[in-house]
């Protein structure tokens, strides 16, 4: 397990060095920031000036040098917008976004696991029929179009719920509605699927003809052989949530990092964008190695 | 009105599909009592574990539909019983097991949890459970019980497994124990142990022991009354001895018949020059060593059957001849030219002369090929062969030589049957002119009337065309009747070696002796005298199951 984990992490390492090469050229690209930041009449000596500050005359290759040592030390930079250190405004927004996607997938997971698997037991039957309707619904309707739905519905004619921002309880519950019903949809179908083929093993029978009832068939012996490929499905999701809801968190004014990401790049706040890609990326290695170690937990015979 | 244990009366089950209605069982009615053995005989598709799954509970509806019959278990109708009644009397009243125990275990629960299952799914109470479990480990006579409480199925042997099976099922000792092809999947030594220990069992506690079973060997050594079934329908019934000794129906004839063991042995006279011979071959896996210098030499025409258990290295040696497997030391000189030295470019020259025919012709044969396709690929690989032109004459050549019709070049695998498949592999081989043809464990899969056509075929191909053939199998009245030389491996080492004759007649090593000695013969009385000159083996020198 250990040597998994170290080999892991060498892997992505080298995937995080290459994404940071990619990134920092790319944005470049984007053109020159003083031209956004400094007041359109604003004269070469103040351009110039606004360039030293941020360290932007230098040749390219030279930024990337220093921007590279900065970073073995931890060193972010400072974003040009906030005129703080990138890492916490990054830092921030992200901690927003970990509760948003957790607080999802946690709903999703419980609530696809337990229909999907019900579901599963009594294949054609109304409550199949009913749920697949749903999880069809869910996972083909878009986003962006569900979220405006629900404003006008919950928010602007019923009053019930805030629009956005954040603040109370309240203000979570439409972003994460919204965010729960794409995953919903597909973790539901590939639950079911995948309970549908594990109810037909062996392992089934013998326990029929050994007199376990129903519910444990379903919950104890299928569920847990199900969940192998289920984990996976749960894992990519929750990679994309983690990767900022762009669409969600702009429409309900969440701070989330997705969010400012585009913002940044908006911005062409250089540090910022690359300290979100950092993040994000390293937050996707752990969850990725957690699913690895849940495999492991499941299913005996897999050791690493 | 009934005095038996179990009954089950005029039983009639159908299956409902897209492709229309099967009817699995027609009329079905056998019974059983306490302390007796019945074997159900038949073939794959003739019906006879449907009664079983319909006494458990395990048909499902749909697609299933039980269409007529009464089971009787103490004299009361379990097929109008509630789901809850039928549930409490399943593992604690009528336990079953069944053919491949590996996947009949759930394999992410310990065996320990598991077996305690029968117990706790009864309401007993945990320690209650505990306790029984590690009694049933001890007494099934699995090693180290409190060790093995808290293993996974995937950790022991193929019979180990049987026996934590049979351990479970017999956690509440039930009345009747149902068991479904127990041994199929089994070496014949631990096939003879399992069923020993069922016999045993089954004195102890006069439990009801109700064999599903298409080994009339297994018949022979267990059952006291035996029912043989055809295509849904009981064509046959009486006792083991009775029924083999005086068969009055035509399908059981056949089947009789049909069980290896019986012919004339070989007695070849080949001489000259090898075709193949093997100079301490061996092959290691990492710190393992699969084979430990194999040598033998092969003549033209000449058959030479490998046997021996399940881990004995018989598959990685034809594996690494053919070098599947890369060889880890030794020569294989085909021809005077060692193989093991030749470059990918010229071992692929040499392969048209070594082809191989599978265990498993629904793996082997690729489903999305037509079988015109699967025989011709070979004439895409080696061109120099047959021009294009000819392909399509010879492929209905090759078919006719198997035993195949002309109209099955169009179709594919899975429009086939078990032994037609297996037919098409064998055409595929054929279809380079081979000079030798490893055939591994190639008719273990069929029924045994589809196994002794199988045979017949390769008989007939090796009189006409002189190839010869290394015969890998378990199955010990198989390679009796076809092979010229046999070689014993254990261990990944050959053991004994010599004719077929010396073999079978005067095998010298214990190890070969007791292979021989735990095979059934389809024969009762002679079943019985066997089993006593394995009993005596056994007294002298206890078998050690492998790990």
């Amino acid at each position: 397990m250990k040597r998994m984990i170290g080999q892991r992490a060498a892997a992505s390492f080298l995937a995080l060095l290459g994404l940071v090469v990619l990134v920092f050229f790319l944005s470049r690209l984007t053109g020159d920031p003083a031209a956004l930041y400094l007041p359109i009449d604003a004269s070469q000596e103040m351009l110039e000036n606004f360039r030293e500050i941020h360290g932007l005359n230098d040749p390219l290759l030279v930024q990337f040098g220093n921007y590279v040592t900065d970073l073995l030390r931890l060193d972010f930079g400072e974003s040009i917008r906030k005129a703080r250190p990138a890492i916490d405004v990054v830092l921030e927004a992200f901690v927003w976004t970990l509760q948003l996607a957790l607080i999802t997938m946690a709903l999703v997971t419980v609530t696809a696991v337990v229909l999907g698997s019900l579901a599963a037991f009594r294949v054609g039957g109304l409550f199949d029929r009913l749920t697949s309707l749903i999880s069809l619904v869910g996972a083909s309707a878009p986003d962006f179009w569900i979220a405006i739905v629900a404003i006008v519905l919950f928010s602007v004619q019923l009053g019930w719920l805030p629009t956005s921002g954040t603040g109370s309880v309240w203000h979570w519950v439409l972003p994460v509605a919204v965010l729960f019903v794409r995953p919903f949809g597909l973790i539901l179908q590939v639950v079911r699927g995948s309970m549908i083929s594990a109810l037909t093993s062996a392992y089934v029978k013998t326990a029929r003809a050994k007199g376990v009832r129903n519910r444990p068939i379903i919950f104890v012996h299928t569920l847990r052989n199900a969940m192998l490929p289920v984990i996976t499905v749960i894992g990519d999701q929750a990679a994309a949530m983690l990767n900022g809801a762009v669409i969600v968190e702009t429409i309900f004014g969440f701070p989330g990092v997705g969010k400012l990401m585009i913002d940044s790049i908006l911005q062409r706040d250089f540090n910022v964008i690359l300290a979100s890609i950092v993040v994000t990326a390293l937050a996707i290695f752990i969850m990725n190695l957690l699913i690895d170690m849940a495999y492991a937990v499941l299913d005996p015979r897999i050791r690493y | 009105m009934t005095d038996h244990l179990l009954e089950v009366q005029d039983l009639s089950v159908q299956f409902h599909s897209a492709a229309g209605t099967v009817n699995a069982v027609n009329g079905v009615s056998w019974h059983l009592d306490r302390g007796e053995t019945l074997a159900i005989l038949g073939e794959s598709g003739s019906g006879k574990s449907v009664s079983a799954s319909a006494i458990m509970n395990l048909i499902d509806t749909p697609p299933g539909e039980i269409t007529q019959g009464r089971i009787l278990f103490e004299g009361r109708d379990l097929l109008t019983a509630s789901a809850e009644e039928r549930r409490e009397i399943n593992g604690c009243r009528i336990a079953m097991i069944f053919q491949d125990p590996l996947s009949h275990f759930n394999p992410v629960y310990t065996v320990g949890w598991q077996i305690m299952e029968t117990l706790t799914a009864h309401g007993r109470p945990k320690e209650e459970a505990r306790s029984r479990a590690l009694e049933l480990l001890h007494r099934v006579g699995i090693p180290e019980p409190k060790a093995a409480m808290d293993r996974y199925p995937h950790q022991f042997s193929g019979g180990q497994r049987q026996r934590l099976m049979i351990a479970m099922a017999l956690g509440l000792q039930p009345d009747i124990l149902i068991a479904d092809e127990p041994t199929t999947a089994l070496d014949v030594t631990v096939q003879a142990e399992v069923l020993a220990l069922l016999e045993e069992l089954q004195q102890q506690t006069g439990m009801g022991l109700l064999l599903i079973t298409h080994n009339l060997g297994v018949v022979a050594e267990t059952a006291d009354r035996v029912v043989v079934m055809e295509g849904g329908r009981i064509v046959e019934r009486g006792t083991a001895r009775e029924v083999y000794h005086n068969p009055r129906h035509p399908y059981t004839c056949k089947l009789i018949a049909a069980a290896p063991g019986k012919g004339e042995m070989r007695d070849s006279a080949l001489s000259g020059e090898p075709l193949l011979r093997l100079e301490k071959v061996s092959k290691s896996y990492g710190t393992f060593t699969a084979l430990k210098g194999a040598s033998f030499d092969l003549r033209a025409g000449e058959t030479l059957a490998i046997v021996g258990e399940s881990g004995s290295g018989k598959s990685t040696l034809a594996k690494t001849l053919l070098r599947l497997e890369e060889p880890s030391g030794g020569r294989a000189l085909w021809e005077g030219e060692d193989l093991f030295a030749k470059t990918p470019r010229q071992m692929a020259r040499v392969r048209r002369q070594l082809q191989m025919v599978f265990q498993d012709p629904t793996q082997s044969l690729n489903p999305r090929m037509s079988v015109f396709d699967l025989i011709s690929e070979a004439w895409v690989i080696h061109s120099e062969i047959l021009p294009r032109a000819q392909w399509r004459d010879r492929v209905l050549q090759l078919l006719s030589q198997v035993g195949l019709q002309p109209e099955h070049a169009a179709r594919y695998p899975h429009q086939f049957s078990g032994g037609q498949r297996q037919r098409i592999a064998i055409a595929r081989a054929l279809a380079l002119e081979p000079k030798l043809i490893v055939c591994d464990e190639a008719v273990s899969a069929l029924d045994v009337s589809i196994q002794a056509q199988v045979m017949d075929l390769l008989a007939k191909l090796r009189e006409e065309l002189g190839i010869a053939f290394i015969f890998i199998a378990h199955d010990l009245p198989v390679v009796r009747d076809f092979a010229d030389h046999v070689i014993v491996m254990k261990n990944g080492k050959i053991v004994e070696q010599g004719t077929v004759r010396v073999i079978f007649d005067n095998p010298r090593e214990p190890y070969t002796q007791r292979l021989l000695a735990a095979g059934l013969d389809p024969d009762p009385d002679v079943q019985a005298a066997r089993r006593e000159a394995r009993e005596a083996l056994e007294r002298r020198a206890p078998m050690q199951e492998p790990a």
